[in-house]
């Protein structure tokens, strides 16, 4: 981009970075993926389910060549996999007493099946894979005005279901025995939980892309559980590191011309990484 | 008319993937009772505490708590299932899973309510847990967490108290320390305590009653006389030893065999 420079004027520099409409456009839709990603994937890395997060940011290539191949689009596809995924891994994955083993053994085929499934119909469809992958990693940079209101529906439906389900799906969460005891519907709930993800994920992949959905309803969350144990507190940092990390990103990108999912990404990693290492020295030096 | 005790069980019997696991029992347990459940692993003790618990329906018969046929989902029933510790990843206060137990079930969003808070924090105190409260759970020995699991079981004025091995995985003073808590809970509470163990010594001085789950068949009765030589090997179809150390210790010995009583195979 042959934009100036940023300069140490932050005011400026902001004014610089949303001179543009897409770049307005760009940090609407990041702004709403990432609250929608910081309070899911809260849930996420509670329960224990990141493989899950990953396979159903995955399944939408398969879901989308279906979708092109037989020429309905390539969204409905998508949400059709990632739905159908959602569903299967509740069906064989989780008992209330079983462990995490037989889901993320059902995940991991689940997973392979729908990639080789991929493949398939893009040889079936003959042309070249270039554009469903193109699809799937979105483009910040080109989001539409009509994008960044269907991005805001999804956050605003994904933040309010949770809201709205959140206390018993954390009981289920952390003490599924008991919670099933007390009547909440343990099952039921995780379906419901993955359903949320599933949708949210394959409206927001198209528009974002896989890699930064994934890395925003991971890293985020997992650093903020390292930080509190405190569930208010550990959803809001969650979500206020994957705000942070999605403007940076987007800051760093429109100056640099490095693509964004590269910096998020990296912002993510490095940010966890070194929480860990804090940790970890902690309880190796003062073990309190 | 009778008065109606705190649990009834009447020609109840349990199924559990098609084999029953436990048939004609029969069992009565009185409001404020301390009731221990033994028995040999597989025995089907605690699906004796998720049949009136409501988890686990029965194949056949009743049961009734507080009168009242079982529902899954009442909070007249504290439950602190048999498990190993929690994930020691799992990062959420020990304050805030006793706090669940209060409210979890619920819809919505938990809004900050001084009411709630304090009777957490008063739970909290009953069991000695306030020193480490704000501790991820996944980090608190065995016995602190059960402490807290007690507090949870509590904390939405449960009057029965169905406890599965509570004691499992703690040292001796623990053991002793856990016991002495959930006596006194019972005593001064009025609440009915039902704990599965596997050693009956750390509580003898404490229960009311046991229930000997075994060979398909529940016996109950005062632990004198339930425990011994000839009740037992009847219980268990096969010879079982009851020997008294010297200091007043408890031992059944003989039950090698794992008893896996097949009802369906006569
Ligand atoms: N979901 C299930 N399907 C089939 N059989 C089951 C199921 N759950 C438990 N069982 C069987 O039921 C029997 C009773 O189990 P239960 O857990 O009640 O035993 P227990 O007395 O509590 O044993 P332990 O002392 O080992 O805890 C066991 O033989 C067990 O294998
Ligand atoms: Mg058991």
């Amino acid at each position: 981009m042959p934009e100036p420079g940023p300069s140490w004027d932050v005011v400026a520099d902001i004014q610089l970075l949303l001179q543009f409409h897409f770049m307005q456009n760009a940090f609407l839709a990041g702004t709403l993926v990432a609250l929608l990603a910081g309070t899911a994937g809260y849930f996420v890395v509670l329960r224990g389910q990141s493989f899950a997060a990953h396979m159903l940011s995955q399944v939408g290539f398969p879901g989308a060549a279906a979708g092109v191949l037989v020429h309905v689009s390539p969204v409905l596809g998508l949400i059709v996999f990632c739905v159908g995924a959602a569903v299967g891994i509740a069906a064989i994955g989780r008992e209330v007493d079983a462990g995490q083993r037989l889901e993320s053994a059902a995940i991991g085929s689940i997973l392979a099946f729908s990639l080789g499934l991929g493949f398939l119909f893009v040889r079936l469809y003959g042309g070249s894979a270039q554009g469903i992958y193109a699809f799937l990693f979105g483009t910040i940079l080109g989001i539409t005005d009509r994008d960044v209101q269907l991005t805001f529906a999804v956050a605003l439906v994904t933040i309010a279901s949770l809201a709205a389900i959140g206390r018993p799906l954390m009981f289920a969460s952390v003490d599924p025995d008991v919670a099933q005891a007390r009547g909440v519907p343990v099952r039921m709930l995780s379906l419901a939980f993955l359903l949320i993800l599933a949708l949210s994920v394959a409206i927001t992949v198209q528009i974002v892309g896989t890699l930064l959905i994934f890395a925003l309803l991971v890293a985020p969350a997992a650093s903020a559980l390292q930080l509190t144990a405190r569930q208010g507190r550990g959803i809001a940092l969650s979500v206020a590191l994957s705000l942070a990390f999605t403007w940076l990103g987007l800051a760093l990108a429109y100056f640099t011309n490095v693509p964004v999912g590269f910096f998020i990404t990296t912002l993510a990693f490095v940010f966890y990484l070194a929480v860990r290492l804090v940790k970890t020295r902690r309880t190796v030096v003062a073990p309190a | 008319m009778r008065i109606l005790g705190a649990l009834q069980l009447d020609h109840a019997a349990a199924r559990l993937g098609g084999r029953l696991i436990w048939t004609e029992v029969d069992l009565e347990v009185q409001e404020g009772e301390f009731v221990a459940i033994l028995g040999p692993n597989g025995a089907g003790k605690s699906t004796l505490l998720k049949a009136l618990l409501g988890v686990v329906p029965l194949a056949e018969g009743s049961v009734r708590v507080f009168g009242r046929p079982v529902r899954r989902g009442s909070d007249e029933i504290g439950y602190l299932p048999q498990r190993r510790r929690f994930d020691p990843d799992l990062r959420i206060r020990a304050v805030d899973l006793v706090r669940l137990g209060l409210d979890g079930e619920r819809w919505g969003m938990s809004l900050p309510s001084p009411a709630k808070t304090n009777r957490v924090a008063e739970m909290v105190e009953l069991v000695g847990a306030a020193a480490y409260q704000d501790r991820p759970i996944g980090e608190l020995s065995g016995g602190e967490q059960q402490r807290i699991l007690i507090a949870q079981a509590l904390v939405s004025g449960a009057r029965m108290l169905a406890l599965d091995e509570p004691l499992e995985s703690l040292d001796l003073n623990n053991q002793q320390a856990i016991s002495e808590l959930i006596r006194s809970i019972c005593q001064t509470r009025g609440v009915t305590v039902l704990l599965v163990a596997h050693d009956i010594n750390p509580i003898l001085p404490f229960v009311d009653r046991v229930v000997y789950v075994a060979g398909g068949h529940v016996l109950s009765g005062k632990p004198q006389e339930v425990i011994r030589t000839e009740t037992l090997t009847a219980l268990y179809g096969t010879p079982v030893e009851v020997l008294h150390t010297s200091d007043g210790r408890i031992v059944v010995v003989g039950q090698y065999e794992p008893v896996t009583h097949h009802p369906d195979d006569h």
